[in-house]
């Protein structure tokens, strides 16, 4: 099954090594990662998506709680939360088949952020599934040329935050 | 107070009550080293880097304090990587301050360049690079309270060049504020209660102990656990000495070379209590069938060591300090009946151990290994300080020396290096002046840092190192013998090296036995040598470890022999 883990970490040059040396030689089965600033200016906060079963999941838990720089962590599979993904997609675009990829960008909210005479690139943002779906149409009728996915990031709930 | 980087690390060591430093000077470091001779600080120079990291590892082990080793840039760093991952194994408290070339050269590929901090991220509990003088101070301090705080660890603290030169106004920080580090000593009261129960439940419990023992420096504490208790007790090969070798409740060392009593106990009971261990798969053979008819209840400060390899039913996180206290208080007044409790088992297990001891085929006309260990533990009364290198050698120190005390049997368990021991003897013997230290080697890993020898002689450490010589690899050769047909591939160590005038050499009393009736003479006169001394003790070629759990087979599945 898949865990989200929110790790609070310390803002520190080093720290992001720290984490993916830790994954790596652990072997943990990692499926996404994502790093970003918080509301505090020394804290770092990363989305872990990790598969494996309960056991995997305490030893990830674990071995990343044992790094010093590591804050807390909230695993966010527990509690209800939100889940989202950032993708810019670019696909092939041609006069003629402009309208359809509008038409697929306002069924999915997406949004059409760039345009030239053989392309576009498209802004999604929404959980993987969705993004899933988005590139699947995509290619089969247009062909994509690339994508840059963020990896997912995820909040919890209601009031209370993952470093209470 | 003004003073310059260097100055500040001098004083900091200080601080933390660090009367030595290991370590090896080079151009990153030569500000340091100037500060450490106008200080007269005590340093022991190596001859390799590897030598000092590795002494400072003894040290560490024997004393209990933290270790110290420094190295320049570079190299110096990169020698030090195979003793940060040996400390790193067994959980062993280290600081090794290396030099790094200046800030503006950093990521240049300068002279003498590594990336020292990101090629010990996996082997260190903490490393830190110091690129201004404010903060190391904070790094240091840091630094050394990770080191010794928790589950001990060697700690990396890479000082850019020209932070030791420059000038600050030094304060060593009185406290250490980490916000994602909070070692757990005092656990949960009602896990000793559930533990407690189990215990009254119980009819065939078994004590395993391991290196958390000796690194919590809790024997006496286990001791009386064991006492009132009246269970059984094995060990691993990291928590020897933590019970005497004649305890009547003691069976022995648990696992590949383990002995039948530990193997079969471990095999039938049905409540093991892991205490300071980590369940290595030395220890566990086949880990689907370890323990298999048993409860298992894991005592360790690591929060991560339980589940990662044995499931545990009950788990004790917490100081061992802690823990065994509060679990003596509770059967304190039951003691009487837990050991009858347990009677049957116990006369089992013990019926094991006298019916199964340790033995081996006795030479006519050869010396053997197990004998000199044997003597050497007749001659020093289990008082000696032991060290092993990795291999044949160190298996039998562990199985035919009578151990006494904690901190006293110093081997490089997890990681298994080869060229550990000698160094490690002569961090020992520094720490503890006034001990007899012992070191048994083989002929391959002596080799591997014979260099060491030199400072033994130079700093008049009186070691006796005892070449266990059989001439070949003989741990490797073994497994050569029993897994592949016999075929020994570079496993002959048949040379030209005469290790009595290598000793000699080097400063370093040489002797030699060849025949079993010189063995007592001989030891007996090393034992007495003031000084360094080497003896080339000739062994045959061709003797097993036994009992040996073949690897990934089940405990109880032994090649017995002897």
């Amino acid at each position: 099954m898949k865990h989200t883990l929110a790790v609070l970490v310390e803002n520190r040059p080093g720290v992001l090594t720290h984490i993916s040396g830790l994954i790596s030689r652990r072997a943990f089965n990692i499926e996404s990662i994502a790093a970003g600033y918080t509301e505090e200016p020394d804290t770092t906060r990363i989305t872990i998506v990790v598969e494996g079963d309960e056991i995997e999941q305490e030893q990830v838990v674990n071995q990343l709680s044992k790094l010093i720089d590591v804050i807390k962590i909230s695993d966010l599979t527990a509690v209800e939360s939100i889940q989202r993904e950032l993708a810019l997609i670019k696909v092939k675009a041609s006069l003629e088949t402009r309208s359809d990829i509008i038409n697929i960008v306002n069924i999915f909210r997406a949004s059409i952020v760039d345009v030239s005479r053989e392309t576009m690139v498209i802004e999604l943002s929404g959980d993987e599934t969705k993004i899933d779906a988005l590139c699947q149409v995509l290619e089969e009728d247009h062909g994509i040329i690339e994508i840059a996915r963020t990896g997912k990031i995820a909040l919890s709930r209601g009031p209370i935050p993952a470093k209470a | 107070m003004i003073m310059t980087g260097a100055e500040a690390i001098i004083e900091s060591l200080k601080k933390e009550n660090v009367d030595v430093a290991f370590g090896y000077p080079g151009g990153a470091v030569l500000t340091l080293y100037d500060a450490l001779y106008k200080a007269n600080f005590r340093h022991i120079l190596t001859k390799h880097e590897q030598g000092a990291v590795h002494a400072a590892d003894g040290y560490a082990r024997a004393t209990g304090k933290v270790g110290v080793v420094i190295a320049t840039s570079g190299p110096g760093a990169t020698n030090l990587v195979t003793g940060i991952a040996t400390a790193y194994m067994d959980s062993i408290p280290m600081v090794a301050i290396t030099g790094q070339v200046a800030v503006p050269l950093i990521g240049r590929d300068s002279f003498q360049e590594a990336d020292i901090r990101g090629i010990t991220t996996p082997i260190t509990k903490h490393n830190y690079l110091v690129k201004t003088v404010e903060e190391l101070p904070q790094a240091l301090k840091e630094a050394f309270y990770i080191a010794r705080t928790g589950r001990p660890g060697p700690v990396v603290v890479d000082i850019a060049k020209d932070v030791f030169a420059a000038s600050f106004d030094y304060e060593y920080p009185s406290e250490v504020k980490l916000r994602g580090y909070h070692p757990v000593y005092e656990g949960n009261q009602t896990v000793i209660n559930q533990v407690f129960e189990e215990l009254r439940s119980a009819s065939k419990p078994l004590l395993f102990i391991g290196g958390g023992v000796n690194l919590s420096d809790s024997s006496s504490e286990l001791r009386e656990f064991v006492e009132q208790s009246g269970f059984p007790v094995i060990t691993s090969l990291m928590g020897l000495g933590c019970i005497p070798f004649d305890h009547p409740q003691f069976l022995g060392m648990v696992g590949m070379h383990g002995t039948y009593a530990a193997n079969m106990a471990t095999t039938e009971c049905d409540l093991l209590l892991g205490i300071g261990v980590r369940f290595d798969d030395r220890v566990t053979g086949l880990l689907s069938d370890f323990a298999s008819k048993a409860k298992i209840i894991h005592f360790d400060i690591d929060p991560a060591e339980i589940n990662k390899n044995v499931i545990a039913q009950i788990r004790v996180i917490g100081d061992l300090n802690w823990s065994l206290p509060a679990l003596i208080e509770k059967i304190r007044g039951v003691s009487g009946e837990l050991q009858e409790q347990v009677r049957p088992w116990r006369e089992k297990v013990l019926g094991w151990k006298q019916d199964y001891p340790l033995t081996y085929e006795q030479g006519k006309d050869l010396v053997m290994p197990q004998a000199v260990v044997e003597k050497v533990s007749q001659l020093t009364q289990g008082e000696a300080v032991i060290v092993t290198d990795v291999g044949q050698n160190q298996i039998w120190a562990a199985q035919f020396y009578g151990f006494r005390h904690p901190r006293r049997f110093l081997t490089s368990g997890g990681l298994g290096t080869m060229g550990y021991g000698l160094p490690a003897a002569l961090g020992a013997q520094c720490g503890l002046p006034d001990k007899k230290v012992v070191l048994f080697v083989g002929d391959g890993g002596l080799m591997m840092n014979c260099q060491e020898l030199a400072t033994l002689a130079d700093c008049d450490f009186p070691v006796v190192v005892l070449v266990l010589n059989n001439q070949t690899l003989g741990m490797v050769a073994q497994w050569q013998r029993m897994f592949y047909g016999g075929r020994y591939s570079h496993t002959s160590l048949k040379g030209h090296t005469d290790f009595v005038k290598l000793a000699e050499a080097m400063g370093v009393t040489g002797l030699r036995v060849t025949e079993p009736a010189e063995l007592d003479n001989v030891l007996a006169q090393a034992l007495a040598t003031r000084g360094p001394v080497l003896v080339d003790i000739r062994t045959p070629e061709t003797v097993d470890v036994l009992p040996m759990v073949p690897a990934g087979a089940r405990l109880d599945q032994m090649i017995m022999g002897g």
